[in-house]
């Protein structure tokens, strides 16, 4: 977060309490507590999560708005743990749990005995089907579409693509490539030649594409799902074959890739994935909510894009080895749930 | 023999009522109807899935299978018990069966359990996946009703304990049939003398095991709601460490279904408590390890005493 995009975050904050105190039908929420469940810290985007949720939290509770937001993280990835947890939250007193779910089911009984205890629960990420919960979804198969709507715009004459996909029976995995899919049936210049499972991590992807290049014709861009695109550029260069259009899915080691291509031969491209810092979202959707906003029960996260423009200081902002990241102030959370009214 | 030693019971009751002083204590608001319920009520599938293990426990074998083993019961019930009673109630009965069939294998071929189980524990793995290979299913209604009934005076989670712990009393300790199954943990050779069929009565321990294991596996569907082929995995290691905290031993047949449910209920109560207390989860696991070990240095100390 650049230090121009915090004094405009705190700016916006303060304004928007200003606004609270102002409108008379919003609750005051200064009494409210609110807790993050985590089901797993194992990851660069997860630990970006959680230390966004902190940085969000800790501006909150010295504004005022909000008495704590406190974040639990389970010992171990497992829904039992986290129900566990969940019924512990509850009976901790907190107002609301915001809530990134190892399971979509497995929680709904805890989930459900949480709302009968008059708590606001709100899903994001990994999201739960309880009707009573909130849910801040991401539109996977969207994300798919659009990657090769950015082709079709760039490569009017269409060609063979080659198709990253994820972890093999994950539900995103399933959406993303779905997305993708229905954009080649919408463009259909183009054609998907060959598809492979990278894992959604750079050395897998590299070994997975090195697998399959010599066996393909030529490829004109390769559609990825994020993590798997500055693998991919390694097996193409390996092979020695011309560097294909690749979309990019904002991790650092791609942005920096991307960089050196620019300044090298002007490389042109699009990076898009979802931000960790939807957890800072979750916090001002919830506590919106405290706040008596109506809110619609399903809310869309819009996705974290990269373009020619922006790649720079997306770079600079990106720790390494870490996931370009955007913190969502109450504005923006305003916004999100606006749209889905 | 001094008096902790003869009743082996009080050293897990007196851990569970330090541990639930120390967090109503720290969380004044546990200490109702409805705080003991949820602290407690996810420590009822995880008490049947430890007196399963007790069983296999009883006759000198371990069970490593027994989370996939909770898991697959659980996607059972959330998909075809739901759908087709009749059908769920086969394939339920067909699982205790096969436990039953496993029991006598091990015994007849000599194989360890261990290893056996481990083994085991990839098929339930599999068939898990294959009858639900994405999270969801539901809750047969009664199930649900079952386990949000709210009885009176006391909370679900708590009759329920009291309902396990005698069931299981009266079966094992106090039942013919208990005592001879208890013999086979003691000395298999004077059990077979006395003309009993060891490898029978392996068989009927291994499908005791099963029953409680498909219990535990309904009791936790009716408490989440649906099911997930991952859902019960950590129930292995809680169901074995919750058997010897509640005073049982790996071999010679001591077991105690009593103390094995409070030893269930007091891991439950552990992680519950390391949570209200703000620790980091990275110190977590190693924290309830630190508990558990405090416990057995505990009754290893005063059966010393005894000893001496």
């Amino acid at each position: 977060m650049t230090i121009s995009k915090m004094l405009l975050g705190a700016a916006s904050l303060a304004m928007a309490t200003g606004m609270a105190h102002a409108e008379s039908h919003m609750a005051d929420t200064s009494d409210m507590r609110i807790a993050l469940s985590n089901n797993y810290a194992g990851n660069s985007w997860r630990q970006a999560m959680l230390q966004t949720w902190e940085e969000t939290a800790e501006e909150a509770v010295a504004e005022g708005v909000v008495a704590a937001a406190d974040a639990y993280t389970t010992s171990e990835n497992q829904a039992t743990e986290q129900a566990a947890q969940i019924q512990n939250l509850i009976l901790q007193g907190y107002d609301a749990i915001v809530l990134n779910a190892a399971s979509p089911t497995a929680l709904n009984g805890a989930v459900k005995e949480a709302c009968d205890a008059g708590v606001t629960v709100v899903s994001f990420d990994g999201i739960v089907t309880e009707p009573c919960a909130w849910r801040i979804a991401v539109d996977f198969a969207a994300m798919g579409r659009e990657e090769v709507d950015y082709l079709a715009s760039r490569l009017p004459e269409g060609g063979n693509l080659l198709e990253i996909r994820g972890l093999a029976g994950v539900f995103v995995d399933d959406e993303i490539s779905k997305g993708i899919h229905q954009g080649v049936e919408e463009h259909d210049q183009f054609e998907i030649v060959g598809s492979v499972h990278g894992d959604w991590a750079q050395d897998v992807a590299q070994k997975a594409v090195a697998g399959i290049l010599p066996s393909l014709p030529e490829i004109v861009g390769v559609v990825t799902q994020g993590g798997d695109g500055y693998g991919a550029a390694q097996a193409f260069e390996a092979a020695g074959r011309p560097t294909p259009l690749i979309v990019l899915g904002n991790r650092q080691d791609e942005l920096q890739w991307w960089a050196e291509q620019r300044d090298a031969n002007g490389y042109e491209t699009l990076s898009l994935s979802i931000a960790p810092g939807v957890a800072s979202l979750a916090f001002w959707v919830s506590q919106q909510i405290l706040a008596g906003e109506e809110v619609p029960k399903d809310l869309t996260v819009p996705f974290l894009k990269i373009t020619q423009d922006t790649l720079d200081e997306a770079l600079e902002t990106t720790p390494e080895g870490s996931v370009a990241n955007v913190v969502y102030t109450l504005e923006d959370a305003k916004e999100v749930i606006a749209e889905a009214k | 023999m001094n008096f902790l030693a003869r009743h082996r019971i009080i050293l897990p009751v007196v851990s569970l009522a330090v541990l639930l002083a120390a967090t109503f204590w720290m969380q004044p608001r546990a200490m109702s109807y409805f705080g003991l319920n949820l602290l407690f009520n996810l420590a009822v599938p995880i008490a049947l899935a430890t007196i399963a293990q007790m069983m296999i426990i009883m006759v000198n074998d371990i069970d490593l299978s027994l989370g996939a083993f909770v898991s697959l019961a659980a996607c059972v019930t959330a998909t075809f018990l739901n759908d087709a009673p009749v059908v769920g109630l086969l394939i339920l009965l067909a699982l205790i069966l096969s436990y039953a069939a496993l029991g006598a294998v091990i015994h007849a071929l000599e194989l360890p359990a261990i290893v056996v189980t481990l083994g085991m524990s990839f098929v339930w793995g599999g068939l898990a996946l294959f009858i639900l290979p994405s999270p969801g299913g539901a809750s047969p209604d009664w199930l649900r009703t079952l386990m949000t009934v709210k009885p009176p005076f006391a909370p679900m989670a708590v009759v329920a304990a009291v309902i396990i712990a005698a069931v299981t009393h009266l079966l094992i300790i106090r039942s013919g049939i208990g005592t001879v199954l208890r013999g086979v943990g003691g000395n298999a050779r004077s059990v077979a003398r006395a003309g009993w069929s060891v490898i029978r009565l392996k068989a009927l321990a291994y499908a005791l095991a099963g029953l409680f294991g498909v219990l535990a596996g309904m009791a936790l569907v009716g408490l989440t709601t649906s099911a997930d082929a991952n859902i019960a995995l950590r129930y292995t290691l809680l169901s074995i460490a919750g058997v010897i905290l509640g005073g049982g031993e790996f071999t010679g047949g001591k077991v105690s279904p009593t103390g094995a449910v409070i030893g269930a209920l007091t891991l439950t109560l552990a992680a519950s408590f390391l949570s209200f207390m703000r620790l980091s989860p990275d110190w977590q696991i190693g924290a309830q390890g630190a508990i558990l070990i405090l416990v057995l240095t505990a009754r290893l100390i005063f059966r010393q005493k005894g000893a001496a």
